[in-house]
Parts: structure tokens; sequence; C-alpha cells
């Protein structure tokens, strides 16, 4: 009987192995962050603190850290205190579940949540300069710290959804997205190389932009780019998306804020 | 409109230290349209210059060819301790000013 035991466990294991094996179609040891397809130009631009542009909307974002704000007439830092030490790592973290609220939150959505909330104040408009500048401070808390995100319990089926999305085709194009970020990484698209889709960036400052925007500008970008239908800002499916990239993205460091073409 | 400047920490009498500044400005063109295709006006930095110690050292005329949030660099003779302060002025008027102190030894 415990022999028996002990196969089905054992069996039962290797099944697990086998899922989690099969479940990433790029290997660990394979994932390459987008500042690997960037030119040099773009690498320099981001790693010098002054010339990087996104550092103008963290800077704001610093200052807004510790402005009252709303009925509560309270600041960031009047509960989180410094954040250089109480933000570092969060947002390698995001999107997280948050049990208590019942809902899946990235960092644009969890600052928000904490303005109502806590502060008593109006949310801030998707892609504002506000929510850029605050989400961009927080963010750059955790550069240089592995991404890692949980998928379990109630998150599973936020990050199911996701995986479905990613593999989905969709568009005019009929394209999924992993036939360009996992098919065809590497190889040229007109004048660029393909990258593997990781979002360790974000909010990153995107030349074509000529500003900075959110993950989700940028998963709107490749929706226009397959000619698919953009779904409205804080649709649940880029959030679930963004639950699967980050997963996906498992291991590789934080870069906000990034520069990208 | 937010700037940053860089100066180095310490600069040494009578060499050339270089000064670095970025400016948070959409650098309009002219050439683009709205989603109803009526023009978007321009709206650059049109002047751009820079006093140390009260003596003007920089001065730059900027067009539509420079890209939003325009990081311009550029080198002067590190003289005596004191400021640099940088003043612009866009097409819509506004002007934006910014400061840092330099140290020389």
């Amino acid at each position: 009987m415990i022999a028996l035991r002990a196969v089905a466990a054992l069996a039962a294991l290797a099944l697990c192995a086998g899922a989690t094996a099969q479940e990433r179609a790029l290997p660990l040891e394979r994932l390459k962050p987008g500042t690997d397809f960037l030119g040099a130009d773009l690498r320099a631009l981001q790693s010098d603190d002054l010339a990087n542009p996104a550092m103008l909307w963290v800077e704001r974002g610093a200052k807004m850290w510790s402005e009252r704000a709303g009925t509560a007439g309270r600041s960031c830092a009047d509960c989180h205190q410094d954040a250089a030490r109480t933000m570092r790592g969060v947002a390698a973290s995001y999107p997280k579940f948050d049990a208590a609220r019942g809902h899946l939150f990235n960092l644009e959505s969890r600052i928000n949540a904490c303005r109502v909330e806590h502060q008593g104040a109006q949310p801030f408009k998707h892609e504002s300069d506000e929510l850029l500048s605050i989400t961009a401070y927080v963010a750059s808390q955790s550069r240089g710290l592995p991404i890692h995100v949980s998928i379990d319990g109630p998150a599973r089926a936020h990050f199911e959804a996701g995986r479905a999305a990613y593999y989905r085709r969709r568009g005019q194009m009929n394209l999924a997205c992993a036939q360009c970020h996992e098919e065809n990484w590497g190889k040229r698209l007109f004048a660029e190389t393909v990258s593997q889709g990781h979002p360790t960036a974000y909010p990153a400052y995107r030349m074509e932009w000529q500003t900075v925007g959110s993950e989700e500008r940028r998963l709107r970008a490749c929706l226009s780019g397959v000619r698919a239908e953009m779904l409205p800002y804080g649709a649940p499916e880029y959030l679930d998306l963004e639950l699967f990239l980050a997963w996906r993205a498992e291991g590789l460091k934080v870069e906000s804020p990034g520069v990208r073409r | 409109m937010a700037a940053r400047i860089q100066v180095p920490p310490q600069a040494k009498r009578g060499e050339p230290m270089p000064v670095r500044i970025i400016i948070q400005h959409p650098m309009e063109t002219g050439y683009r349209h709205d989603e109803v295709g009526h023009p978007i006006k321009r709206n650059v930095i049109r002047e751009l210059s820079c006093r140390y110690n009260g003596v003007e050292v920089f001065r730059a005329d900027l067009s539509s060819g420079i890209a939003a949030n325009p990081y311009i660099q550029f080198y002067t003779v590190a003289e005596a301790s004191g400021v640099l302060e940088f003043s612009w002025i866009d097409d819509e008027g506004v002007r934006g000013s910014e400061r840092a102190p330099v140290v020389v030894a």
C-alpha cells in the first residue's frame, strides 16, 4: 500500500515536472531582455540617468511621493515612508492578485486604488503624466531585481486567460503574440529586430511615442500592428496578458524606466 | 516644464567642463495632425540660453528638427564657483528656467 502510494506520488511529481517544463516555450536560460535587441545608442541612453528622458518622469514621481492629495490630505510617504526601502522589489512582483479586494492589479491600477481608498482622491487617468510619473518612480525602486510573480491560487485563472490571449491569433494579419515573440525573435521585421517581448522596461520611454508610456500602451501598439481591435484601456484582457508576460519573463531584471524604439 | 542639469561635482579651474541639460517638452513639430485631421500647431522651445555667474556662455536656437524632451550638452571653461542659470522660451511664450551650482577647485 505504502509502496503504491509512493509510486502514485512519484508519478504525480513526474506529471507536475513535465507540465512545468512544457509550460515554458522559452526556457529561462534563453530569455533575453528587450535591451539585448536595442542598438548601442538606445542602450547607452537607457543606462545614462541624465540623458534617459524617462528620468524626468521618475523625478516628478519622486516629488509626488511626498505631496499630499485627496480629502484625507495624505501623501504616499505618510504611509509608505521612504520609497527606496518600502517600494524596493514591489514592481518585480506585479501584476499581483489582491485577495482582500478580489482583483488582479498591475502597478498602475494598484496605485490608483491606493489613491481612492487611502487618499480620498480621484484616480489618475490612463497614460496621464501623473500616473506614469508615480508608476515610473515606484518601478524604478526595483531596478536590477529579478521579476517574480505569483500565479497560484486565484491568480491562476488570470494567468491561464493571459496565456490563452497570448497564443490566440487575432486581427487582419491573423497573428498571435507567440508567432513573433516566440517563433521569430531575433529575426528582422523591416528595420527592427523582433524581441522576445519581455515587459522589463515599463513604464518606458519609447522613441516612437516621444514620451513615456505604460506596458498597456505597448500592448496596444502590438495589437494595432497586427491590425487587431484595440481593447479600451483598463480592459481585463490586458491585465491577464501582463500577468502571463511577467511570468514568462521570470528572473529577468527590472529595467524601469527603460528606453525602447 | 521640468528640467535636469548635470555638471561635474567638482570642476578644475581653467579646464573645460561638460554641462548637460534635459528639458521636458513635447517639441511639437507643426507637421502633425490630430485624430480628425486638424493640423497641430508648432510648439517647440525656440530659444535656450545659459548664463554662468551672470555671463552668457551658451545660446541655441532650436527648431522642429529637435526631438521631444531635448537633451543638450556643451563645454564651458570652469572659472569660478557659482551658479549656472538656464532659461528658455517656447512658441507659446511659456518660459522655463533651472539653476545648478558649480564648484570649482
